[in-house]
């Protein structure tokens, strides 16, 4: 009975945590833009501005909930949907501690691959069900951005899942106790961070909503709400791939005398400021770079990584 | 490969270099607290100044109004008994208003001037409209001697012809004087 | 076509140009102050200089004037030697060493050649530091505004003034550099066509100054291609409009029509478009003479029940409305029901004067071809009072004849300096009869003063003399038959002889006397022209609709059970005496009056329509000459106020007669119209129908440099409204649009870059003072139905003029100023206009024992009026002279006999 409280506990818990934490990642985003451009950021609304982000809720819920007429209103309204409810489902799997978490499946990686995967069904529809042509590009190069970056985010991930021997990913943390996967697999960790970051479409990646050419690429169309679910579940991804680059390549939990969970909750800060950091740092790709970037040095790195990993696994196992 | 090493390189230097921004001094100016020091030739709120004489230096030429790239200036030229061209009317629509500065460069009376005044917000964009009586000031902004009157060959009440600067007196063509 | 090495570059121009000219036809910018296309070259300002070769080989080449050059076959020239351009800046500089620095106070200032010419010449700091020459300015009327100091003594005002327009009062004074243009004295230009020098004029000396009450820059001036309401001889022009009221009139150049000059009615009548006397919401009668507001959808269906009630419904047009409105009136009360709004005798002369056009064999000229006719004769009409424009074009003709024997000299008809000197005094042929003085006098061979009968008897026997055919004159004195023989040989001696006449004296004998001349003089190898004036815009337009006369009217109303009657843009008080206008309207049930002015005939409607006027509305005019043209409204109105036709759309939409959607736009009505009159179908092609598009933009009426647009209405409401559709025309109420040159009926303004003055004309025409780039504006809608040599001869000769004892011949005197009755509610114009009088030889006087100046008593068929005496030298015996239209006067039925005597107790 009080494994099941428990269990709620951890569920609610972690669900509270992560929605606030994405409004929160919004206000930390610009003040650090703001420090790395020499501004200020939002600092009038309440004690450092902290308010700003109440301010923002407040406004995206009161704002008109607009649908175009001529959108295709049933995929218009889903599409926004989904992206939060697979952004939300891959973190069930995330171990954020040793006994925090809600799931604990074997498959955990898959797990989150999979729901990865289900992702580019957001977008994709988003742009189609926008009935606009910049939506639509939008949509288009999001697909073609996510499918092709998903293949080498997947492989660039065997290396650990090798190493670890598991695709659990608690069986994983727990293979690192001694040394982080980031030293023997460093390139899987670039090549991860790289594939994570276009997946979520995040500078310099962002080419789906590059406002400069496409207005807002698919959520060009959304508004309120439904805008916000968008931009939510932008920073609810962010902070997912950083947990799991934490928990895959950076040890999870582990670390000296603070808590695990503060730990934990330490490595995925540091990684999120580094996304801001990127941001402010890097220009967009253009679109024939981004794939052949992917297609032609991502995945050959990952194929090799692939390689070493399984020649030095099989030669300690022969040894 | 050796591109692909320096390009990585120079993304992890300007990653390093937009990091040590940390540190820093911000140019943000925290303005309602603190006030900007603004130049004199600063581009904001529009008057209609007057020359040294006290009287309204515009003489409703229109140039400004043509100048204006947004048009948002619209007057009516009148003149008083004496042949003195004013305006009867001058509106500036500071709702559109872009303080390019078009107007005061197209100016040829330095009537119309830009100040660094810029706090002119309302609640209601109908009170960005300004009449004449909101623009003319009682002083001669910027340019302290000019008065185009003064220079220009037309007579009006005060000065009649050949009483401009650098005229002579009015031809008698009747009379034999070569 | 001779050839041309400009810069070393061939160019083909056309034959008899100067290098001016040649330059210009071909695009260049060549700068140019004393040069006018219409006036011709004297060479006096030398801004014109190019620089002209030998030969190939000469590489030093020297400095000419350019409109003093002739373009012959292998002239080399250069517009860009250093030299040259050098020594134009220099010209310039000198010119601008005296001009006032007042540019921003000054009306030319936006559209002045002068600023055009110094920056085309780069000429832009002064370097002149010594006291500048200065002088007085004259008060020069209600039209005109002085500033002499502005002048650069390019003598184009007097050139114009007084060689062109016969001014006289007006001259060059003073000497070298204190040459002085004005008046002997402070007044009123005498001249009829003053107001010209406005836009002659090339710097800001002569300024408009009706427009100074109200001024605006050209290019804050809305403007679309207009014609002028105000006499029939249809010149072109361009309305601007600035806040809501028409600022001012400017010419617009017609090739075939008024070319690049208007009269002073035309230009400055224009205030009735603002005036107080304007209604512009639909109103209703409340009490017997009084008009009270009232919502136009409450209005409509009223006067729409009215309509469907059954009774029969008149309708009177009017020769002031357009052809659209009048044909909608036509439609909605029925042709049997249609009254053309004139007294039978107007109508009568007005179906004379058409009919006698379409018969021919005499062909009708344009104003173009009346300039270039080489022996005139013009027949009991006033031209300068009646048809200005016109006058004006007959002034030019006098120059043809001994200009052929200037050109034998080897003398180019551009060369105005050389030409004048030749010339001297040297006129051609130009007969005028008329009762009275003309302005034109001055040019004519020989004047023939005589009452209305004896003007026709001198036409036919002229006719007969050209003629056998045409009859014999019974009865003609000895010097009457001397001078026809001399009218009759000169005309037959003359390549272009034209005969001028019109219905101003009232006489259909005098009309048929002048067709039978120009239709004696038809030959096979020779059509003369026969111009007959229309008294007003629409006069001939609204004669080819037909329709019944105001008597018949008046039958219809109080016998012929009619109880309503719309009466379309007509002062019927103007029309006929009041008596017989109250008894019209008095035996109306209703009276619905659509019109934009409220006149007398307002006080008298149960409902009052506010019509469009022609700067408000789009309509199709006729004028004398038969060329429809076509008004395009120029802003939009305020209120109810919209086209006639459309109100009339509106209540036969109202009545039930046709559906809400009949004639959306002036094509379809035009349509109909043609469909309905054969005669008029012509005037579909009078402008490009409203869905035309040039690469799918409008094309604006205003200029790019509009200026205000979000702050015009920003008093009113701070959110700017969008733009006004127009249905009717492929023109938009907005600087945006097609940015290029638009076809000549359809150009709302001529600009051109680095020509912001009138002068930019010269990149729109073909060639210099040529037809405008695809054709003049306008479509000619008769032709004469003879070959030559079939000509017919009807009308009765009248008998000799016999002065009948206590009696006098009163006939009717046009002024250009005071006949008009919409130009004289501009207080420019009513300022120059007379005072009621009555004319008097001064035989008569004499036996009255009457003084200049003195009132009499003029008794015309029980009308009594009580008029001061004018005693006019000219007059014949037996004829008195009373002035038509003037406020002030009731209209009689003249000419009649009227009893002349001194006032009781004067």
């Amino acid at each position: 009975m009080s494994g099941i409280l428990w269990h709620l506990a951890n569920v609610a818990g972690i669900l509270g945590v992560l929605l606030t934490l994405a409004g929160g990642l919004i206000m930390v985003e610009r003040r650090l833009l703001a420090l790395w451009q020499d501004r200020y950021g939002p600092n009038r609304v309440g004690p450092f501005g902290l308010l700003q982000v109440a301010a923002d809720m407040i406004k995206i819920f009161t704002k008109e909930d607009w649908t175009p007429p001529f959108a295709d209103k049933p995929v218009f309204i889903i599409a926004p949907c989904i992206i939060m409810a697979t952004v939300l489902m891959s973190f069930a799997v995330i171990p954020f501690g040793p006994t925090v978490g809600v799931a604990d499946l074997d498959i955990g990686l898959l797990f989150f691959l999979g729901m990865s995967s289900l992702g580019v069904y957001s977008v994709a529809l988003a742009g189609w069900a926008s009935n606009n042509k910049y939506a639509l590009l939008g949509g288009l190069r999001a697909t073609a951005q996510m499918l092709s970056y998903e293949v080498f985010m997947a492989l660039s991930l065997m290396g650990v899942v090798m190493l670890a021997g598991s695709f659990n990913l608690r069986t994983i943390v727990n293979a690192q106790q001694h040394l982080w996967f980031c030293v023997p697999q460093f390139l899987g960790l670039v090549v991860f961070t790289v594939a994570g970051i276009a997946e979520t479409h995040r500078v310099p990646f962002d080419l789906p909503e590059a406002e400069s050419e496409l207005v807002a690429g698919f959520h060009s169309e959304y508004s309120g709400m439904k805008f916000g679910m968008f931009f939510v579940g932008e920073y609810l991804g962010i902070t997912l791939i950083s947990a799991l680059i934490v928990t895959l390549f950076f040890g999870g939990w582990y670390g000296p005398f603070l808590p695990p969970l503060l730990w934990f909750a330490l490595k995925t800060a540091v990684l999120i400021c580094g996304f801001v950091l990127l941001r402010a740092s890097m220009p967009r790709l253009r679109y024939d770079q981004l794939m052949s970037f992917g297609w032609k040095i991502m995945l050959p790195t990952a194929l090799l990584n692939l390689l070493i990993t399984g020649a030095v696994v099989v030669a300690r196992h022969a040894s | 490969m050796i591109r692909g090493m320096e390009g990585t390189k120079s993304l992890l230097r300007s990653m390093w270099m937009v990091f040590m921004h940390s540190f820093h001094k911000r140019e943000t100016v925290l303005y309602p607290e603190e006030k900007p020091k603004l130049p004199a030739r600063w581009r904001g709120r529009i008057v209609l100044t007057r020359d040294p004489d006290g009287q309204e230096r515009c003489v409703a030429c229109y140039l400004c109004s043509s100048a204006c790239p947004v048009g948002c200036i619209a007057l009516q030229a009148t003149e008083d008994e004496t042949g003195r061209r004013y305006p009867e009317f001058f509106r500036i629509n500071f709702s559109r208003c872009i303080f390019c500065g078009m107007c005061e460069e197209a100016c040829p009376t330095n009537s119309i001037q830009l100040t660094p005044d810029f706090e002119m917000s309302e609640y209601n964009r109908q009170d960005l409209v300004y009449e004449k009586e909101h623009l003319l000031i009682n002083g001669v902004g910027k340019y302290h001697d000019y008065n185009f009157y003064r220079v220009a060959g037309l007579a009006i009440g005060g000065k009649g012809k050949g009483e401009a600067e650098n005229e002579s007196p009015p031809e008698d063509v009747k009379g034999l004087s070569l | 076509m001779p050839t041309l090495y400009i810069d070393d570059k061939p160019h083909t121009v056309g034959d008899g140009l100067n290098l001016l000219e040649a330059c210009l036809s071909l695009g260049f910018n060549v700068p140019y102050f004393c040069w006018h296309p219409a006036l011709g070259s004297v060479g006096a300002c030398r801004q014109c200089a190019v620089k002209s070769f030998q030969n190939e080989q000469d590489k030093r080449g020297r400095i000419v004037m350019a409109c003093m050059t002739a373009a012959s076959e292998g002239t080399r020239i250069s517009l860009d030697d250093p030299e040259v351009k050098s020594f134009r800046a220099g010209v310039i500089e000198w010119l601008m060493t005296s001009h006032p620095h007042d540019c921003p106070v000054c009306d030319e200032g936006g559209e002045c050649h002068l600023q055009d010419m110094t920056v085309m010449c780069g000429h832009n700091y002064r370097d002149y530091r010594f006291p500048k020459r200065t002088h007085r300015n004259q008060n020069l009327g209600p039209f005109i505004n002085h500033e002499m100091n502005r002048c650069i003594q390019c003598y184009r005002c007097v050139r114009y003034y007084r060689d062109y327009a016969g001014g006289r009062d007006f001259d060059a004074q003073g000497s070298n550099s204190r040459v002085y243009f004005g008046r002997h004295q402070d007044g009123a230009l005498e001249s009829e066509f003053s107001g010209n020098l406005v836009e002659v004029c090339p710097t800001g000396v002569f300024t408009d100054k009706t427009q100074k009450s109200h001024y605006t820059r050209r290019w804050d001036l809305q403007t679309a291609p207009s014609i002028c309401v105000h006499c029939g001889a249809g010149c072109n022009i361009t309305p601007g409009e600035r806040y809501g009221t028409l600022r001012r009139i400017r010419n617009r150049y017609n090739g075939e029509v008024n070319g690049y000059f208007l009269c002073d009615r035309g230009r400055y009548g224009y205030e009735f478009v603002n005036g107080g006397h304007r209604a512009r919401v639909a109103m209703r009668r409340a009490e017997p003479g009084s008009l009270v507001p009232t919502a136009k959808p409450l209005a409509l269906p009223r006067i729409g029940s009215l309509l469907a009630g059954g009774a029969r419904c008149i309708g009177i047009g009017s020769p002031r409305a357009s052809l659209e409105s009048n044909y909608a009136l036509r439609k909605l009360v029925g042709a049997e029901n249609f009254f053309a709004g004139v007294t039978a005798a107007h109508q009568s002369l007005t179906e004379l004067t058409v009919h006698l056009l379409e018969r021919g064999p005499a062909q009708t000229p344009s104003m173009r071809e009346m300039a270039q006719a080489d022996a005139v004769l013009v027949l009991g009409e006033d031209l300068t009072n009646t048809a200005p424009r016109i006058a004006l074009a007959l002034r030019q003709s006098v120059l043809n004849a001994p200009m052929k024997a200037a050109a034998s000299m080897g003398i180019p008809d551009w060369n105005d300096g050389a030409l004048r000197v030749v010339l001297q005094d040297q006129k051609g042929p130009f007969f005028i009869a008329a009762p009275d003085a003309t302005r034109l006098d001055d040019i004519a061979t020989e004047t023939f003063r005589a009452a209305p009968d004896d003007i026709a008897r001198l036409g036919f026997s002229v006719a007969h003399l050209l003629d056998p055919k045409a009859p014999e004159v019974p009865g003609l004195d000895e010097n009457t038959r001397q001078l026809a023989d001399r009218i009759a040989k000169t005309l037959a001696a003359a390549e272009r002889p034209l005969v001028v006449s019109g219905p101003s004296l009232g006489s259909a004998s005098v009309l048929s006397a002048a067709a039978a001349v120009a239709n004696a003089l038809s030959t096979e190898t020779r059509r003369a022209g026969l111009s007959l004036t229309a008294p007003e815009c629409n006069t001939l337009g609204a004669g080819l609709l037909g329709g019944g006369t105001l008597e018949e009217a008046e039958r219809a109303l109080s016998e012929g059970g009619a109880e309503l009657v719309i009466i379309l843009e007509n002062d019927l008080y103007r029309r006929a005496d009041h008596v017989f206008v109250d008894k019209l309207l008095g035996a109306a049930k209703q009276v619905i009056l659509i019109d934009h002015t409220l006149n007398r005939t307002a006080s008298h409607a149960d409902y009052f329509l506010p019509a469009a006027t022609f700067a408000e509305g789009d309509g199709t005019l006729v004028n004398s000459e038969g060329r429809g043209q076509r008004c395009i409204q120029v802003f939009m109105p305020t209120g109810d106020v919209q086209e006639s036709w459309r109100w009339l759309r509106d209540l036969g939409a109202a009545a039930g007669k046709w559906p809400q959607t009949e004639w959306e736009n002036i094509d379809v009505i035009v349509a109909d119209i043609a469909a309905a009159f054969p005669m008029l179908k012509g005037v579909r092609d009078a402008a490009p129908l409203a869905s035309f598009r040039i690469a799918g933009f409008k094309i604006p009426r205003q200029s790019h440099r509009y200026s205000g647009r979000t702050a015009m209405r920003a008093k009113m409401d701070v959110s700017e409204p969008g733009i006004p559709t127009d249905p009717d025309s492929p023109l938009t109420f907005s600087m945006e649009g097609f940015a290029g040159p638009a076809p000549a009926s359809l150009a709302s303004f001529f600009w051109a870059p680095g020509w912001n003055s009138v002068q930019s004309i010269n990149k729109f025409q073909e060639e210099i003072g040529g037809a405008l780039m695809g054709g003049d504006p306008g479509v000619r809608l008769i032709a004469p139905e003879l070959e030559p040599g079939r000509a017919e001869y009807p009308g009765a000769i009248p008998e000799a003029f016999a002065p009948r004892p206590g009696k006098w011949m009163v006939v009717p005197m046009y002024h250009i100023h005071g006949s008009d009755e919409m130009s004289m509610l501009s207080a420019a114009v009513a300022e120059r206009a007379p005072a009621p009088h009555i004319a008097l030889s001064p035989e008569d006087a004499q036996l009255l024992g009457l003084g200049e100046g003195e009132m009499a008593e003029l008794n015309i068929d029980g009308e009594i009026l009580v008029l001061q005496v004018a005693v006019h030298a000219a007059l014949p015996k037996g004829v008195a002279g009373l002035p038509a239209g003037l406020p002030g006067m009731e209209p009689v039925e003249i000419p009649a006999w009227g009893a002349v005597a001194r006032r009781v107790g004067s």
